[in-house]
């Protein structure tokens, strides 16, 4: 195919497809192969969030386009209406190592993922991209799998799994399997309210997005460029927006990252409307600090994911709690999340034992 | 600590090490990747009128299947002929989870999930018949916790079903309106058949035996739904002496060994025409909350009612059991006051009641634990004493209650 020539010949615009299952990510013509770097068509744009969910370390290239003239409307909570037509894609890939074509880096530095607003391919490797785009019945989720040339992405409706190595800063080597998620356990996550059966976008919303990107004529906050590019009207003056914290920033207070934390890695399914409304535990912005999130609450259906604690969280003692357990075991059947990982995410479970550790109070019989 | 083993992925053969972007999933043969690929694909392009035939045979499975859509059937050509099989599972949790409703599900068999067996959460009218979910290798605390799990759901009809090895409940129902249990089969889990928060469920001709606890009734704190109106009756309970396996912190893992029906914060409950035979602690255990020693003020919602109200015990037939009860508090009760080789009456009870609502000294009428089955008695344990003032008195229990009217389930003969 002629994109592995390299050549610089300008892609067809993006393609909204209004129903159907495009058998290749390049239909879409979203991002696309150009010579060394995955590129960004004609206003596909980038964004990030202030605390991502944990992916097996993964890094994220994030977009949303829109079809022309047509814009989402502010919300201060909820994900912005988008309008029909809107296509998000978001790219899970790996800063390369060394040691064999499956070694992939465990690190949070970016600094040499780019070439431009797209991916250096001669330091990354592609794993997937996600679609999530607005038909006129709802959002539909399409994941595709990037081939070993990394020239083209594959629909991969059953998923797949990638044994990869994760290398870390040490040369320490961790053997997994990166899953990808088949198409209905993309709404294991994407639908947060289960009464409406919907697909929603989980990322953008104002608290999250409320942070600078650096474009390619430099810095600015994405809810303000969002809207001068005409994607986004209805954003107050900035002050107004809420923002939430960078979980992994310590100069931010404690309490604030791991809310930031537990939010963006659980409320989909544990607030009270979700698929896990069965279990009186709630990670949503709105859940106040007690039984609600789990303090002193004995557990519901956890299982053998009890580790033989008898609560959710015991406020001074992350080891007898039950939360800390299951986001530090990545056994099936055990580990919380059910479904998006497949190792520890060691740093979110030390923010967690942490913040359980700083709490006073205690649960007394 | 109990040391946790973490499964690592390189158990799964040849996972280290191999080249990146293949598609077929380690640990599976060609053959069942191929059969999982497409039977993924039938449950993703299911919609109402959809039949998903399980053909006979052995299918080893490495990943959930996940159902979102209304009026779907998935049919095994026999409940052990077509055997779907997760003991190399390596996302899920669940083997088959379902998100829809006018669900059936039935002649199959579901093995060694890492997670729950079967889970429905949140689906109107479902059936689920001759369904078997089972762990191979026995009764083991790292076996999923549910076998059968419908939750949050209503109209839900589990027939000639069975659940083998859970390591909290075999036949489980929760949050749920509207529910028949019948002629199913649970063995060698620690609750055989649970009915928790869930109201209006007929639990009837089920065998329950060689579990923890053959079949309780309960209800847990913070919950939306509280449960009552449930019905135990023509169940075969027997033998229930298994070990209690069971993770710590699980509300099960609260039973004692030798525990054939427990009630536990449930109210309007009838427990009648059983044959309860052989529970080594007590065939019929009527318990409140504390007793499971998880009740804190911070944890708990202070509206729960950790109270049984309404208990009606009648016509039971009553053999055996109550002569090696679980835990050092119990044999020494038991020794104390029946002797070494005499045995806890039938109905053990643990003696907790609600205070502030008694009249002229007991529960108000409509609210008493009534136990009119012969011989029978009851021991009230006297828990809120600390087993201090044990009774077999069996006035308070001289009672009866209005019978509960059968569960109705729409749309079904």
């Amino acid at each position: 195919m002629s994109a592995l020539a390299g050549c610089m010949r300008a892609p067809p615009p993006v393609h909204f497809f209004a129903e159907g299952r495009p058998e290749h990510l390049s239909d879409w013509h979203v991002v696309f192969r150009d010579g060394g770097r995955l590129a960004l068509n004609e206003r596909v744009v980038p964004y990030d969030l202030n605390t991502p969910l944990f992916s097996d370390y993964a890094h994220k290239l994030r977009t949303m386009w829109m079809p022309a003239a047509r814009a989402a409307k502010y919300s201060a909570i909820d994900p912005f209406d988008f309008p029909v037509g809107t296509i998000f894609s978001k790219t899970f890939y790996y800063p390369r190592a060394d040691g064999g074509a499956a070694a992939v880096s465990r690190t949070y530095d970016q600094s040499r993922d780019f070439s431009g607003q797209g991916l250096d391919l001669a330091n990354v490797r592609l794993i997937e991209t996600r679609i999530l785009v607005r038909r006129e019945q709802g959002w539909e989720a399409l994941p595709y799998v990037w081939n070993a040339d990394q020239t083209d992405a594959e629909l991969a409706r059953t998923g797949d799994e990638v044994a990869l190595d994760l290398v870390g800063a040490g040369g320490e080597r961790e053997a997994f399997t990166y899953v990808v998620p088949n198409q209905n356990q993309c709404a294991g996550c994407h639908v947060t309210d289960l009464k409406t059966k919907s697909i929603v976008p989980l990322g953008p919303k104002a608290r999250y997005l409320n942070r600078d990107y650096t474009y390619a004529d430099g810095a600015e906050n994405q809810l303000a460029y969002l809207q001068k590019v005409g994607y986004l009207t209805g954003v107050p003056q900035l002050p107004e927006v809420p923002r939430t914290a960078n979980w992994i920033d310590a100069s931010q207070p404690l309490e604030a990252r791991a809310r930031a934390y537990l939010e963006v890695n659980c409320s989909h399914c544990h607030n009270p409307k979700g698929a896990a409304d069965t279990t009186a535990l709630n990670f949503d912005v709105t859940t106040p600090v007690d039984r609600h999130l789990g303090l002193c609450k004995p557990p519901v259906a956890a299982g053998r994911g009890t580790g033989d604690h008898l609560f959710d969280i015991v406020p001074g003692h992350p080891d007898d709690s039950i939360l800390p357990f299951r986001m530090a075991t990545k056994e099936t059947g055990v580990m919380m999340p059910e479904q998006g990982r497949d190792i520890v995410h060691r740093e979110g479970v030390d923010l967690i034992r942490a913040w359980i550790a700083s709490m006073p109070g205690s649960c007394g019989a | 600590m109990r040391q946790i083993a973490v499964a690592s992925l390189c158990l799964i053969a040849a996972a280290c090490g191999q080249q990146s972007g293949q598609s077929q999933p380690k640990g599976l043969s060609a053959a069942d990747a191929a059969f999982q690929k497409q039977l993924q694909e039938q449950f993703l392009d299911a919609k109402p009128g959809t039949v998903i035939e399980i053909p006979a045979g052995k299918h080893a499975l490495d990943r959930v299947l996940t159902l979102r859509a209304n009026g779907v059937t998935i049919r095994g050509a026999g409940t052990d002929s077509s055997v779907l099989s997760f003991k190399n599972e390596i996302s899920g949790p669940e083997g088959i989870l379902v998100y829809g409703n006018d669900f059936t599900i039935e002649n199959l068999s579901i093995e060694d999930t890492k997670g729950d067996g079967l889970k429905i959460n949140d689906g109107e009218n479902i059936t689920i018949r001759g369904v078997r979910v089972a762990w191979t290798g026995g009764s083991q605390t790292t076996n999923g916790a549910y076998g059968i799990y419908p939750v949050s759901s209503r109209n839900v009809l589990i027939e000639d079903s069975s659940s083998w090895g859970a390591s909290d409940a075999g036949i489980y129902v929760g949050q749920s309106i509207g529910v028949v249990v019948r002629r199913c089969h649970a063995e060698q889990n620690v609750a055989g058949i649970e009915i928790e928060n869930t109201i209006s469920a007929d639990v009837y001709d089920n065998v329950a035996t060689g579990n923890t606890g053959g079949i309780l009734v309960f209800n847990m704190p913070n919950l939306k739904q509280r449960g009552h109106s449930t019905r135990v009756f023509k169940n075969k309970v027997f033998k229930n002496n298994l070990g209690n396996f069971a993770a710590k912190g699980a509300a099960v893992a609260s039973v004692p060994a030798g525990a054939g029906v427990v009630i536990n914060s449930n109210s309007q409950v009838e427990i009648f025409d059983n044959d309860i035979a052989d529970n080594q602690t007590a065939n019929l255990i009527i318990a409140a909350y504390y007793s499971t020693n998880y009740y804190n003020k911070e944890g708990v919602d202070p509206n729960y009612d950790p109270y049984p109200r309404s208990i009606y015990v009648y016509d039971n037939r009553f053999v055996g059991g109550g002569d090696s009860p679980d835990g050092l508090e119990l044999k020494t009760l038991k020794t104390a006051m029946f002797g070494i080789n005499g045995r806890i009456p039938d109905v053990l009870w643990d003696g907790y009641r609600d205070e502030k609502n008694l009249v002229n000294g007991a529960p108000p009428m409509p609210e008493r634990i009534c136990v009119r089955n012969g011989n029978a008695m009851v021991l009230n344990a006297d828990g809120p004493h600390k087993y201090k003032n044990p009774s077999t008195d069996m006035a308070p229990f001289q009672c009866e209650l209005a019978k509960l009217p059968p569960v109705e389930l729409p749309g079904r003969t």
